[in-house]
């Protein structure tokens, strides 16, 4: 399967080549030659640390890995070309640094893999992660403008040339927090209820926790100018709370608290301004992108977005022949219209598929791994990676408001790349859990050795509470 | 725990089919939309893939493509600048083309119907497309006499317009609005630098993007006395008619005086001294005897009021040409305001008209009452430069018989000859006109404006062909007399239309 994602990645290359230069170099195929090697290496890792680890989740996120590489790259050509510059070499510009990036990623998610053998061990230092976590996700925000802010939006830490995301890093800190936190209080959550129009409605002091986090993502939204993360938290909050609750009041009140305070932040947004006042600019472009005050200045990277998915039509014009060039921030937020535009509905449908195999394969380690930490580590993460997806790839096609949001693993970027592959990583970690045959104590069930078990076999099975 | 998280996996699955569904919208239902929008700079890579074709007048190209080695193969370029920027208008790369360039773009950029057969024909043949040309009818020596007259007049005037037409057919031989501007830097392929120029351009307050010559309305003064004139010999006056006059008239709260002491102060003029002199007094009272109907079914008789007219192509669109008015003259009850028409009379109070709309005027009485269509485009040739259209000169309207377009005409002579439009005589041509000082109100501090100077008028040469007609307007004139100057500018004018032969 790696190797035919790597084939995949090669005949890219190819084709934008080919179009771009109107000849294939003789090295074309360098890129995705290096890519393998790099993934084959991770998995020779896996193999050795985690043998029964997912085996589709690797090839399904290389082919995204590669394809991002190569899309970079096709960037840096039509760059050179334009400014009559000599062709980027494999390793110049965007393209050859996301592919240093990726091997970067790729030894931090091995190592990850090597030191971590028992993802329960990262329980231990759950708080010290919430901290963290909590702690990069507000760095940006005290930050003066002038470290921090990239179009508008106070996602980054800027020092020199180098500018990292930390709430990238901050949502994979925050998943083991939340998870250890709700193992912790669950019987609490689930239990002390009261009962309302058939609802079952949490006490209230129990709602504590719900209402910082609700409160910590609003001020992400307000003073970050950012909806995507608040969204993003907030979703992987009341998720993780959900499925360790099993409560769907939980959600019932997440989102109308999150949607409530949306629009309460659109209206003080056209009423007070302020810190409000981008937010409902965001909005506003949102709902008519094409409205002529917006669309040759604030629309215009979310029209130009829409302009070029709409020229890619149902099959696109081929890797390679069309002109992402004019796509405003294609390297990073917008890649996924850059894309567009060249592989067409067809293309982009196939690589949201692949998103969600990633996903769906990811909730499935959730499922299949027994303790209630690695359930709410592995659901969390991979439920928050399909958010993150959703949130850039609605914003770009015009779904929902447009944020700021990488696309994980296309994006060029190292922090995106390198906590994704992290979250990557202990998926395979938690995966192997629950796929590992099942060795010692009582309640195996008969037959149910191999690493192919089916996760039906494990619904009965005991989950067991860590105590730390 | 694993029923919510099979859930979560459903609810991604939901979100995912939206997003799909979304994408199917964007890439499917809209995708021609979206691939042909004006915003859509592959549009734009596509559109300049090919030359423009040219804009031309006397075979002076006034808009052509040159090729460049940019992203954009080829690059507008409009040679003389200011001059002919409102006519032949500029084609930016993002957003809408003015001008010319706006009202022929398809065929400029070769996807007009017209074209196809050249399309056609290219297929089998292998040749490059290219956009077919324009040929103005544009006389360029009037085109410069009246662009250099207005920018250097003698008054110091920063802003004014001038337009010459053929009587005889409606053809264009000069339109120049002032102040002006260069369009070369707006369809610049730095299209920041573009937007930059336009915004610039946009907010002056001189306003230099405006063509003044067919979208500015402005009190017409003693010019619009012709359509009164008009209106009199229709109601069977006639040149030696005596009309009441007097160094003051007032009526209704209207109080009128003439320029100036000496101008008709007895009790009864000739309607032709009252013409020729420009007498305010005997025109007001001669408007309220008219009537208010009368009046403004003359005028609209000349084209005010139509707010449809278009100068360009004849078949086709154009450059719109605002609407004169002649506002509505009336009391809040309907009834006749008798002051507001005797200072309608005299071209104030509402009444409003556009230089175009004075030279179709003047061109009107020198083609014996018939008013041909005005246009721009004489030909439009295809990128071999053989003729696919050729304009084909149409009456617009009749508004007035030979008999009062004569009467008219003598009046008119006079006017120059002997009255305030002496400045506008010509050697060897016969040169008729009316002049118009029009006051407009005051500034915030209450200080009075100087007043706009107009001149309408027309050139028979020695074989009495009606051979140009122009009307100028020079805004806020200081110094007195505001009409002499444009009356010296438009003889200037008739007399660079004229020197070319006249048709």
């Amino acid at each position: 399967m790696l190797a035919f994602a790597m084939v995949l990645v090669a005949a890219y290359g190819a084709t934008v080549e080919a179009n771009q230069l109107e000849t294939v170099t003789p090295t074309f195929w360098v890129p995705a030659a290096l890519l393998s090697v790099m993934f084959l290496g991770l998995h020779l890792v896996v193999r050795f640390t985690a043998p029964y680890a997912d085996p589709v989740l690797i090839p399904a996120v290389a082919l995204l890995n590669g394809l991002g590489v190569g899309f970079l790259h096709r960037l840096d050509v039509a760059r050179a070309i334009a400014n009559k510059e000599p062709l980027p070499g494999v390793f110049d510009g965007t393209g050859g640094r996301q592919l240093a990036w990726t091997l970067a990623s790729l030894i931090l998610a091995a190592i990850l893999l090597v030191v971590v053998r028992d993802h329960k061990i990262v329980s231990r230092y759950a708080y010290t992660l919430g901290l963290v976590g909590i702690v990069l996700v507000m760095i940006p925000a005290v930050l003066p403008a002038s470290l921090s802010e990239v179009n508008g939006a106070k996602l980054w830490i800027k020092l020199g040339g180098f500018s990292i995301q930390p709430g990238e890093f901050a949502k994979l800190a925050l998943v083991s927090f939340f998870a250890y936190y709700l193992v912790r209080k669950r019987e609490v959550l689930s239990l002390a209820s009261k009962r309302f129009l058939g609802i079952d409605f949490p006490r209230g002091r129990d709602l504590g926790p719900v209402v910082t986090v609700w409160l910590l993502s609003l001020l992400v939204l307000v003073f970050e100018k950012d909806l995507g993360t608040a969204l993003l938290y907030f979703g992987l909050f009341v998720v993780t709370l959900y499925v360790a609750t099993e409560r769907a009041s939980w959600l019932i009140i997440g989102l109308l608290m999150f949607f409530g305070g949306v629009y309460v932040a659109y209206l003080l947004g056209a009423s007070v301004g302020g810190p409000f006042a981008n937010f409902y600019d965001r909005a506003s472009i949102w709902l008519d992108p094409f409205a002529p005050q917006y669309v040759t200045n604030q629309g215009y990277q979310l029209v130009q977005g829409l302009l070029s998915l709409g020229t890619g039509g149902l099959f696109g014009s081929g890797p390679g022949a069309g002109s992402p060039g004019l796509v405003p921030e294609v390297r990073t937020d917008f890649i996924f219209a850059g894309m567009g535009e060249e592989i067409g509905l067809f293309g982009l449908s196939a690589l949201l598929v692949i998103y969600l195999l990633i996903v769906e394969r990811g909730l499935r380690a959730a499922i299949g791994v027994r303790d209630s930490f690695g359930k709410l580590v592995a659901g969390g993460l991979a439920f928050t990676l399909g958010l993150q997806v959703f949130v850039i790839v609605g914003g770009i096609t015009g779904l929902i408001p447009l944020t700021g949001q990488t696309t994980p693993f296309l994006s060029a970027g190292g922090s995106s790349l390198m906590a994704n592959w992290l979250l990557v990583a202990m998926l395979l970690r938690i995966s192997d859990a629950g796929r590992r045959p099942v060795t010692s104590g009582p309640g195996v069930p008969p037959g149910g050795g191999g690493p192919k078990r089916p996760p039906a076999q494990l619904h009965g099975a005991m989950t067991e509470v860590i105590k730390p | 725990m694993n029923a919510p998280l099979r859930k979560a996996g459903v609810v991604i699955l939901v979100l995912f089919g939206l997003l799909f569904a979304n994408l199917n919208w964007v890439q499917g239902y809209k995708a021609d939309a979206y691939r042909t929008s004006d915003y859509n700079g592959r549009v734009q890579v596509a559109e300049y893939q090919q030359p423009r074709g040219v804009i031309e007048a006397d075979g002076e190209p006034l808009a052509e493509s040159k090729a460049t080695d940019g992203t954009l193969k080829y690059l507008r370029v409009y040679p003389d600048k200011q001059p002919y920027a409102h006519v032949v208008g500029y084609k930016p790369v993002n957003g809408a083309a003015t001008g010319i360039e706006h009202s022929e773009d398809e065929f400029l950029a070769g996807t007009s119907d017209k074209l196809f057969a050249d399309r056609l024909s290219n297929m089998f043949t292998g040749d490059t497309a290219s956009g077919g040309n324009v040929v103005l009818t544009l006389k360029t020596v009037a085109q410069k006499a009246a662009w250099e007259q207005l920018t250097n007049n003698e008054r110091g005037v920063d802003k004014g317009a001038a337009v010459a037409i053929d009587p005889r057919t409606g053809a264009v031989q000069a339109m120049v609005s002032m102040p002006s501007f260069d369009p070369n830097p707006l369809a610049s392929h730095n299209k920041a630098a573009a937007q930059a120029t336009y915004n610039k351009l946009n907010t002056d307050p001189d306003k230099p993007l405006l063509n003044r010559a067919v979208n500015e309305t402005l009190p017409p003064g003693s010019t619009f006395k012709t359509i009164i004139t008009a209106a009199a010999l229709q109601a069977g006056y006639k040149q030696d008619t005596q009309i009441p006059a007097g160094a003051v008239y007032k009526h209704n709260g209207a109080v009128i005086r003439n320029a100036e002491d000496e101008v008709c102060p007895g009790s009864q003029v000739t309607l032709k001294e009252a013409l020729t002199e420009s007498c305010n007094t005997g025109f007001a009272q001669l408007g309220v005897k008219l009537g208010a109907d009368a009046v403004k079914k003359t005028a609209q008789a000349f084209g005010f009021e139509q707010g449809d007219l278009t100068v360009g192509d004849l078949e086709d669109g154009g450059l719109p040409v605002a609407a004169s008015h002649t506002g509505s003259i009336a009391n809040p009850d309907g009834s006749t305001d008798e002051g507001a028409l005797a200072q309608s009379s005299i071209g104030q109070r509402d009444v409003r008209m556009t230089p175009l709309q004075g030279a179709l005027i003047a061109a009107t009485v020198a083609n014996g009452g018939k008013q041909m269509r005005p246009y721009l485009v004489k030909q439009l040739l295809n990128p071999k430069r053989s003729a696919i259209y050729n304009a084909n000169p149409t009456t617009l309207r009749t508004p007035i018989d030979d008999q009062v377009a004569s009467d008219m005409r003598d009046m008119m002579i006079s006017v120059v000859e002997n009255g305030t439009g002496r400045k506008a005589q010509i050697d060897g041509l016969k040169v008729g006109g009316k002049t118009g000082t029009a006051q407009n109100g005051a500034d915030k501090n209450g200080n009075e404006l100087d007043p706009h100077g107009w001149f309408l008028g027309f050139a028979f040469n020695s074989k009495g062909e009606p051979v140009s007609a122009a009307c100028v307007m020079l805004e806020n004139v200081p110094g007195g007399h505001a009409s002499a100057e444009a009356a010296r500018i438009a003889g200037l004018i008739m007399k660079a239309a004229a020197g070319q032969g006249g048709s």
